[in-house]
């Protein structure tokens, strides 16, 4: 387990950033207590600081996750987000994306969302920005990026892909082994 | 007429028969030099002189036809080396070549000298010399001369020695044949040591590069010296612990970044100072933001103009209107468009048009 370095944490914050845009800050700076970022196995956890001096008296091998995952460094060092952390992005949102009780299961399998599934969308989404995913009933079911913007959903027809899926909930059960 | 008609044909043939000879026969003052095992032939005939001076038509043809000429030649005697089919009654005749007599450069430089190893040292600085040993010595036993060492050697196979006495101050129970054994072994085993320390030595010589040198020159400049003076202070027993500073010498950090080994901040290490300068970070990449977005202001105006598309056009079906609306209003929205985009462009002052200074405001 180690700190991020400078390049580390900078592409952490670029995908968060497409996420919950300024909002990092909250993470980084928050009035209840010390928040760090901890490398640990090519994955980056977030965590408090009472959590990370029991974790830094664990051994290495036998550490499996300490915190919380936000994702993972990939072999070319690209960060990739993964659901574990929809529970820090789902307060911090700026672009949400409600799905129709109907197309929600569907969602949670790994498709993406249809037109026809699309309940609400934020105003001003543009384009391949990044949105988190709720339901009508305002449970977050996992994040995506948006394939049209705001304008061209109104008039895109109902089987055309608005949003791709990055990441939902139900993979908590399809990937049991590989999430930390 | 019949006679001449074949005359002539005959004629004509014979013709195209001494064309063809003439093709491959090559008349040259002096014979070239072959060297076929290089695929080599040296042509020491002087050119018309007169003909190669100047660049043109006529200098080309006259080395085009040099070329030709002796290329002809050298094929000439590869087809008189003796050949043979390679790969069965098939192949490709195969010419062999003689051996190559013209020397070649190097290809690559030659090796520069190692340094001499730590026997070589000490033979030097005693003055010991190389005794030429004899290769064969006389084997008393055997009443013929063997070789010193190896095969057959003289004073027979130690491993078939059958008799090991015990030196006179050995321990009697002690096994002879495994000491002998063991102590060839040790040796062997030190020998490599000492070849592999000297290859070592070898090899770290030649990679060091030449460093500045530590003494003063009188032409090194302050980051030289400074250098130097760091090396000075740590060349004490205790590495310049406790060597005293100049009172307005500032003291060093310790290096981080000193060896080639990746360093890390520490993990539990200033959580406050971790945090202000992830605050930093987020600070620097906030602050790059273009605060135009073309694209948001592009998409405020479209809405704009849909919107007053679409009041315009009340009470017919909003669809097929849409679409035709759009379609129609193309060409006038590619200026409205372009004039955003040359506006975002580069320049931060203020911007004419209401769409982009509105999204400005909406983001800030």
């Amino acid at each position: 387990m180690r700190p991020l370095t400078e390049a580390e944490t900078r592409a952490v914050f670029e995908k968060l950033g497409k996420y919950i845009g300024e909002n990092i800050q909250l993470l980084v700076d928050r009035p209840d207590g010390t928040y760090c970022f901890r490398l640990h196995r090519d994955r980056v956890y977030y965590l408090s600081e009472k959590l990370l001096k029991l974790a830094a008296s664990v051994p290495r091998d036998s550490l499996v996750a300490p915190g919380t995952c936000f994702g993972k460094f990939t072999k070319s060092q690209k960060f990739r987000l993964s659901v574990t952390a929809l529970d820090f992005l789902a307060p911090y949102a700026k672009y949400k994306v409600w799905v129709k009780p109907g197309s929600e299961q569907s969602f949670l399998y790994g498709n993406h969302v249809l037109k026809s599934g699309l309940g609400r969308i934020t105003e001003n989404t543009a384009q391949y920005q990044g949105v988190v995913v709720y339901s009508m009933a305002d449970v977050p079911l996992g994040f995506g990026v948006a394939a049209k913007s705001t304008q061209e959903c109104r008039k895109v027809d109902p089987l055309a892909i608005v949003v791709f899926h990055q990441a939902d909930v139900g993979e908590y059960v399809r990937n049991e082994d590989t999430l930390t | 007429m019949a006679a001449a008609r074949v005359e002539a044909v005959l004629a004509a043939a014979e013709e195209r028969e001494a064309e063809k000879r003439r093709s491959i026969t090559v008349e040259k003052e002096l014979e070239l030099e072959y060297d076929l095992g290089n695929l080599l032939a040296l042509d020491r005939n002087p050119p018309a002189a007169a003909a190669l001076r100047g660049a043109g038509s006529r200098r080309e043809a006259l080395l085009r036809a040099l070329a030709r000429d002796n290329t002809q030649l050298l094929v000439s005697r590869l087809w008189e080396l003796p050949a043979e089919r390679a790969g069965g009654a098939g192949g490709p005749l195969v010419a062999q070549l003689p051996e190559p007599k013209f020397p070649l450069p190097r290809e690559k430089p030659p090796p520069r000298p190692r340094p001499p190893t730590r026997w070589e040292q000490f033979a030097r600085l005693k003055g010991i010399r190389r005794k030429r040993k004899a290769s064969l010595v006389w084997d008393e036993q055997a009443k013929e001369w063997r070789r010193r060492w190896g095969y057959r050697r003289a004073g027979g196979d130690p491993s078939r020695a059958w008799l090991a006495e015990v030196p006179a101050g050995a321990d009697p129970e002690e096994d002879q044949f495994a000491r002998l054994r063991r102590e060839k072994r040790e040796r062997v085993a030190r020998n490599e040591l000492n070849r592999l320390r000297n290859l070592a030595r070898a090899h770290r010589a030649r990679s060091a590069a030449p460093a500045a040198p530590l003494h003063p020159t009188g032409h090194q400049d302050r980051d030289e010296l400074r250098r130097v003076a760091r090396v000075a202070r740590v060349s004490t027993a205790s590495l310049g612990r406790f060597q005293p500073r100049l009172p307005k010498e500032p003291a060093e950090p310790p290096a981080r970044g000193a060896g080639k080994k990746r360093r890390f901040q520490p993990l539990l290490g200033d959580l406050a100072g971790e945090r202000s300068r992830q605050l930093e970070l987020l600070r620097d990449m906030g602050s790059k933001r273009p605060v135009l977005d073309i694209t948001r202001a592009v998409n405020k105006q479209l809405r704009q103009e849909e919107a007053e598309a679409a009041a315009a056009n009340k009470g017919k079906k909003q669809g097929k209107r849409g679409k035709r609306g759009r379609r129609q209003q193309r060409p006038g929205r590619s200026g409205k468009r372009s004039g955003a985009r040359r506006q975002g462009q580069g320049q931060r002052q203020k911007p004419a048009g209401g769409a982009a200074a509105g999204a400005r405001r909406k983001k800030a």
